[in-house]
Parts: structure tokens; sequence; C-alpha cells
């Protein structure tokens, strides 16, 4: 018989480990269907790996997918912090790139770091708008924000596609659904030459470094995490639960909202449906990899955007499919959560007696 | 001469992690006999029916019931073995099912379905008779959540004794009890002795297990300390026993009380549930007295106490804190007119379990300048607070930074009294503070109340212990349905028929027009 007791403490070595053996496991398990899709194990690890770490491109690469993954990770670590679930990252995302659009194509004109800011300030306040809706509704009537959140996402997609094909339509598109790219004076400048690395990374790993002094050391922080981990001492604390949840699905909102002008104005320069290939939902898997610390956010951004470029590369490389890539990532998500699991609990295997 | 056992616990341990809650017990109970177990909360006494019960499996040890003249150990972990060997469990909370009838509830589980309703007259009779011998008297055909809780009670006493059962468990029978409740209930229970049940029963009530029990057995940190005849038991000598030495009751000295610092005028709250409900409550706290509010649990005492800690707006009646007329109660305006509040549910609203203990000293005044500078925490500043609130409340736990939830139950009424008592409140609001709380805690609790009322702070004290009202109220009221009435007397039963809702003539007094 086995039995489930919870462990006295975790040691800090423990709390380090856990997430890196949950990783070495899940690309253990990944040996499974690649095994299954018949190509040579060693070679496809080895151009995995080559595929991130190869050369200064294929790290740039890396970095640059992992830079809408940190944003759209804060925004779900932030809200779940609150045990707010903001589960609508992606509609916010969409929100946040169609407002870069709509004051970075011409609208307005201004000295390019104006500019920028602009469009920053217009991404960032349409994402947060975008999450204010669900979290004034569950915080006037009790509307379930993963239900809200989630089914706007849909609303916002559609609306993006009826802005792209009416007013936001690229007139020199050739008929694409796509809007006017973005000027040139407004996008956000590249790192490094003939790469397409982007200071949108820099601004995602600040609002990191930010987001962690809120938590950590202001009042607000203090209160973010007394509503998270018990709203109702809180609430008799004297804590605006209400006020609180407000400001942090404003946050959270801005900060999938900034993922879309990132994407939208430091690489891809104008908007398509096809912007994001799931950020909003990934960040959710990062956000959780991370234990909800947006240090640990940057962390697991980088873990995810590698295991993709490194699988996406690979199967190029080995003729198998691309979505072993989302199985990676799916695998070290279920990997890391048991980790979690066992760094609180032991399992004691007892004989069962049998005694008459 | 000694009548046979008819139950033997030999041996018996059980251990949680690294918490040993019983360790080697050993403990016999013969035919006819009531045994009384007592111990403070987390002695091991509820563990230890569990294990009789077959609901945990020990570790170690066995339990041995008497079977045609010899003792036969019990399969361990499975409480249908323990009932078909005729042992009944009466747990602190009920085993119901609320939706179904009271004589459903009685024969479900005993009767093969298919055969239930057919048998149903014949049943009904049978059930009426066991009514008739034990003296245990229910509505049968009443839907159980329609019941009182003493009905309840003995619904599930019934249950167990239809199954035959020969020793009868019971976790605390009288804590939802009113005094009138409990003192029937131990007559029926007498009767049911005398026909040849044994009975095994904890309580916290001292004077319960004086009056009603033959033996006693004292448990401590998990082992058994110490049994005796109760003829030979008193008070003092068990308390020692349970806490491992003597303490004194807490002085009260004279009170003498001051102006207004609290007063509930004509206040009503609406609620569908009575629970929730206030009706027409008029109360005038004065500094320097303790109100004690007795009565039984779900009679309105959550309102109140939602009232005062301004969770909750009045849907009519004022209330007024040191003069001033609180017009948007909110807990934080309550907090700033000087109110302190020791929650009923110190886990749920007393302290963020997660968050570390010098956080939760500050957590409610997160605004004051010690606290922050700009929206920045002073961590050292709190750091400081918490070093100096734990030595001085003697908060003792893993340490200042360690996450809340790792102090035990009296640490943690202790870390709320530090919050509270610090801030030197004129009215402090106290629900249940003492419940769950083993001697010691409670008693330095008791005593923090006192000398805070010796500074001049008006407090109130809900309880459902009446023991402890009267060990430290000034004045006295009693909640029933609603309402709140001052009790005429210090006179036990007195007090008992108005927890009861039974003696009219105070509660009268507010009239019908209340209503809206």
């Amino acid at each position: 018989m086995i039995e489930i007791e919870p462990r006295a403490g975790v040691s800090p070595r423990m709390r380090l480990l856990t997430p890196l053996l949950a990783a070495l496991a899940a690309l253990a398990l990944a040996a499974v269907p690649l095994a299954f899709a018949g190509v040579p194990l060693i070679e496809s690890y080895r151009q995995m790996f080559a595929g991130v770490f190869g050369s200064l491109f294929a790290f740039t690469e890396m970095l640059t997918r992992a830079t809408p993954l940190i944003f759209t990770g804060l925004a779900a670590a932030i809200a779940f912090r609150a045990k707010l679930w903001n589960i609508g990252a992606e509609g916010q995302l969409y929100l946040g790139a169609l407002a870069a659009v709509a004051v970075g194509t011409g609208a307005v004109s201004g000295p390019g770091w104006a500019l920028t800011g602009l469009v920053l300030a217009a991404g960032a306040l349409a994402g947060a708008l975008g999450m204010l809706l669900p979290a004034a509704l569950k915080t006037r009537f009790g509307a379930d924000e993963v239900v809200t959140s989630l089914l706007l996402n849909f609303i916002i997609l559609i609306f993006v596609q009826m802005m792209l094909e009416g007013p936001l339509k690229d007139p020199m598109g050739l008929g694409w659904p796509q809007s006017e790219p973005i000027l040139d004076e407004a996008t956000l400048p590249k790192l490094l030459e003939r790469m397409r690395l982007h200071a949108g990374l820099l601004i995602a790993l600040g609002a990191a470094l930010a987001l962690h002094l809120v938590l950590a050391r202001t009042t607000w922080g203090f209160r973010i995490r007394a509503v998270g981990e018990n709203a109702s001492a809180a609430r008799h604390a004297g804590i605006s639960v209400n006020r609180t949840l407000i400001g942090v699905a404003l946050v959270s909102g801005a900060l999938a909202g900034l993922a879309g002008v990132s994407e939208v104005a430091g690489l891809k320069g104008y908007l398509t449906a096809d912007l994001s290939p799931g950020f909003g939902y990934a960040g959710i898997v990062v956000a959780m990899l991370a234990g909800l610390s947006p240090l640990g956010v940057v962390l697991a951004a980088l873990f995810v955007a590698s295991v993709f470029v490194g699988a996406d590369s690979m199967s190029r490389a080995m003729g198998v499919s691309s979505f072993l890539a989302d199985l990676v990532v799916a695998l070290s998500l279920i990997s890391v959560l048991v980790g979690g699991f066992f760094t609180r609990y032991r399992l004691r295997w007892r004989a069962r007696r049998t005694r008459p | 001469m000694e009548k046979p056992v008819i139950l033997r616990l030999s041996g018996l341990s059980k251990r949680f992690g690294s918490v040993i809650a019983a360790d080697h017990i050993d403990l016999d109970l013969h035919e006819g006999e009531v045994l009384a177990l007592l111990g403070e909360n987390g002695a091991g006494k509820t563990t230890l029916m569990n294990m009789l019960f077959g609901e945990y499996t020990p570790d170690a040890g066995r339990v041995l019931v008497r079977r045609e003249g010899r003792l036969h150990p019990l399969p361990p972990g499975q409480p249908q073995a323990a009932i078909a060997a005729g042992i009944g469990m009466v747990h602190q909370h009920f085993a119901l099912a609320e939706n179904l009838s009271a004589l459903d509830n009685i024969l479900l589980g005993a009767e093969p379905l298919p055969a239930l309703r057919r048998r149903l007259a014949p049943a009904r009779e049978r059930v009426g008779r066991l009514m008739e011998r034990s003296g245990l008297a229910a509505p049968l055909d009443e839907r159980v959540g329609a019941l009182s809780v003493g009905e309840r009670q003995r619904v599930e006493i019934l249950k167990a004794l239809w199954r035959d059962a020969r020793v009868l468990v019971l976790d605390e029978p009288t804590a939802v009890l009113t005094p009138q409740e409990a003192e029937n209930l131990f007559t029926s229970l007498r009767r049911m002795v005398a026909g040849g049940l044994s009975v095994i029963f904890i309580s916290h009530k001292l004077h319960e297990v004086l009056a009603f029990s033959d033996r006693i057995a004292v448990l401590r940190h998990g082992r058994k300390v110490s049994e005796m005849p109760t003829h030979d038991a008193d008070r003092a000598k068990i308390a020692a026993m349970m806490v491992g030495e003597e303490i004194a009751p807490p002085e009260r000295p004279p009170a003498s009380p001051g102006e207004e610092v609290l007063a509930l005028e004509g206040v009503s709250i609406r609620a569908r549930s009575a629970r929730e409900r206030l009706d027409d409550v008029s109360l005038r706290l004065r500094a320097g007295e303790i109100i004690g509010i007795a009565g039984v649990s779900g009679n309105g005492q959550g309102a109140l106490a939602a009232l005062i800690s301004g969770l909750r707006t009045p849907d009519r009646g004022r209330i007024r804190v040191a003069g001033r007329t609180m017009r948007r109660p909110s807990p934080r305006n309550i907090i700033r007119a000087g109110v302190g509040r020791i929650p009923e549910d110190r886990h749920r609203d007393g302290v963020v379990g997660a968050m570390s203990v010098a956080e939760n000293l500050v957590i409610e005044r997160l605004d004051a300048p010690e606290v922050q500078r700009r929206g920045f925490l002073r961590r050292r500043a709190i750091r400081a607070n918490a070093e100096r609130l734990c030595h001085e409340y003697d908060v003792r736990g893993p340490g200042i930074d360690a996450p809340a939830r790792l102090l035990s139950g009296g640490n943690i009424q202790k870390l709320i009294l530090a919050r509270v008592l610090d801030l030197s409140p004129r009215v402090i609001l106290a629900n249940q503070p003492t419940r769950g709380l083993d001697f010691g805690a409670a008693d330095a609790v008791a005593r923090r109340l006192i000398a805070a009322r010796q500074k001049g702070a008006g407090v109130i004290l809900i309880s459902e212990d009446l023991d402890e009202i009267l060990a430290l109220a000034d004045r006295i009221f009693v909640m029933h349905a609603g309402r709140l009435a001052e009790a005429p007397g210090r006179e036990r039963t007195e007090i008992g028929l108005l927890m009861a809702g039974q003696m009219d003539a105070p509660l009268a007094a507010s009239p019908q027009k209340a209503r809206p």
C-alpha cells in the first residue's frame, strides 16, 4: 500500500534540483515519440541542442522567441499570484498589437523615441482594458474570469480579423489581410546587426525585474500576495480585495498587450491574424513552470523557447513532425508539476497487514 | 467485582508525518461503563477513536472486542467490521444525509436497499420502540436538513443503536448543545447504560465528565498519562493531568466601566439563513468592561461579529465607535476607529498562512509610516516589530520569517492577539478566542483580554463555552435566533433557557415593529 505524506520542509537544494530533473525527465520522455518516429535518438538530441546553442544566430532566435513568452508569462504570473485566472493573455496580446498598428502606422507622427513610447503605451493600455472587462465582471457580478477571459480571446481575434479586412487593411498588401507596416521611427530597435533580436527583450527583462520588486518590496505587492493566498484574511485585515484584483488585472493585461506590441513593432513590422502561435496560452505554461515567480518566468521562458526552437530545428533536420516541440513542452510542464508534488509530499510504501 | 472487558485497545500507535498522534495506547472498556476520554487539543483523542472505529489503520497495536465470552481482534482499517462487532460512532460532525428523512437515515446502509420500502412499516415500529427504550425522541418523517442539531445527534445515536451497538463512541457530543439538551442527552445515555450499553465519550467540559462518567482516561501528547475512577477525581486534578501542571484560573479584578466605546442601535441584518440574521440588536459597551455573548452557535453570532468587524453593513440601525457613527463601515474604517478583531476562524480570517509571521503582524496597518515609505515596505522595521511582538506575546515557532501556517493554533492566536493588542484598541471583539486551544494557550488569551480591559478597552467576548463567559464577562448577553438579550443573572440554568429561546420575557422586550 502506498501512503502519501507531507514533507516537513523543502531544502534549497531540492528546490533548485527539482525543475532541472523535471526538464531532463521531459527530454527523456520525448525519446518515446522520437523512437516511434524512427529517428536516431542521439542525433536528434544533438540537433535539438545545436538548434539553440549551435550558432549566435540560433541563440538570438531563441531569445527572440522567448521575448513574448516572458511578457505573457509575467502576465499570467502576476494574475495567478492574486488568484485572478487570466486565461485571456492571447486576446490581450492581439489588442496590444492592434493598438500598436493603430497609432504606429502613420496616424500620429513625431520623433522616434516619442513614437515608440506612444506605441508601447497604447499597446499596454489596450491589453489592460482587455483584462479590465473580465475583472470587472468578476468583482461586480462574480462572473468566473476563467470563462470570460478565455472566451474574450475568440471575440478579440475575430475583431482583429475584421479590422484587418476593413479599416486597418494595408492597401499595398496585395489583398492579404494584414495591416500597414509600423513606421520605421516607431519600431523597437534591433539589438545586433543582421539578427532579428530586438529591444523588446530588454523591456521584458526590465518588466520582470520591476514585477519582482513590486511583489517582494512594496505594500501593493504585499496586498496582491495576501489577496492571492487568503482573500478572506486579507479582507478581514482591511485590504480591499476588489481594488487589488482590478489593479492586478490592469497590470496583467498591460503585460500581455506589450507582448503584442513587441511582436509587431519589434519583429514582424505589421499585424496579421496569425501573429501569435499561442504565446498567450504558452505564457500560462511558462508562469506555472516558474512557480509564479517573475524572475523564474525569465528562466522558464528561455527554457520553453529553447524547446520550441530546438525541436523545430531538429524536426527540420531530421524530417519529423514539428508537433514534437509542443509535446516536449507539454511533457516538461507535467514533469515540473509532478516534481513540485514530490517536493511537498513523499510516498511511503507499507506492507498491508492482513490479520484475521 | 469488576464487569467483564468488552473492548480492549492494545498498544495502538499512529504517526502522521513527524507527528506521533498516538503512542502505544492501552485502554479497557468494561460492560455498562461510561469512560470519559480527556485531553487537550491534539492529544490524540480523535485519532484513537478513529482507529477504534476502523477509519484509520493503526501503525501498531490492535483493537479487541468481546464476542462469546472471548476477546477477538478486529481487522484494522475496516469500519464495517467495527460496526458488525457492535461499535457505534457519533462524530463531532454528523454523517447524515440531509435530504433524507430521519427514519431513512437510521435505516440506510443497515438494510438492503430493495427491501427498504417493503420493510418500512415494521422498521418504523421497531425504531419507535428503540426511541421509547432509550428516551431519545426524533421526528422520524422530517427531513434531517430541517432538524435541530440536538435532534440530528439523536438520529445519529439511534442509527448506531439500530445497528445493535454495544459500544457507543461519542466525540464531543455536547459541543453544539444547550445545557438543557446536554442534560437530556446524558439522562438518555444513563438509561441505555443501565440496559448494558458501554460508552466512551470525548469532552472538554469537566463538569460533564465529573457528573456523568464512571472512569476517566487522560491523554497527553499521544500518550495515556492517567486513568482513574471518576469518584477519585476533581476539576483541579484533571486539569493538572491534562496540562501536566497546575493552572490557576485568571484573576478578574472588579470592573470600573468608563464612557461608551461601542454602541449598536437597533441593528438588523437581513439574510436568508437564520445564522446570518440579526434582528433589532442593541448593545452598549463601555471602556473597561467585558461583555460576554453566550449562545448556541449559528444563532447570529457570526453576523454580529461580521458587523463589528466591518465585514457586513447593517440593513437597519446604526453602529457607533467611540462616539462616532460609522457611516461606511468597512474593515479598514473599523480598524482605524480603534476596533481590534480576533476572528472566530483564525486560519481563514486571521492569518495569511503562506506569508511570514512578520508580515502577518503588520497586515492590518500597511499604510502606517512604520510599515512603509512611499509604498515600499520598510523591511527592517517590520522585522524589528515582529521580534518585539513575538517576544512580548510569547509567540513561539520556527521564526519570524517562517510562514504563519507553521505555527500551532495557540501561537497563531497569540500572533493575532499581539497584532490587535499592540495598537491599544478601544474595542476588542473576541469571537471564540479560545476555541480549539489547549489550557496553556487559552489561559494566556484570557489573561490578555483581562489585561486589555484593565487598560481601558471594552471587550466583546463571543463564546459557546459558558464556563469561559462566566469566568471572564462582567455582563452577559445571550443570542438566540438573531436576537440579543441581557441575561438577568449569572445562573447557568437561566442562561441555558435563554440560549434555547425558551425564556421569552427579556426577548419580548424588543418589539415586533422591528420587522420590516
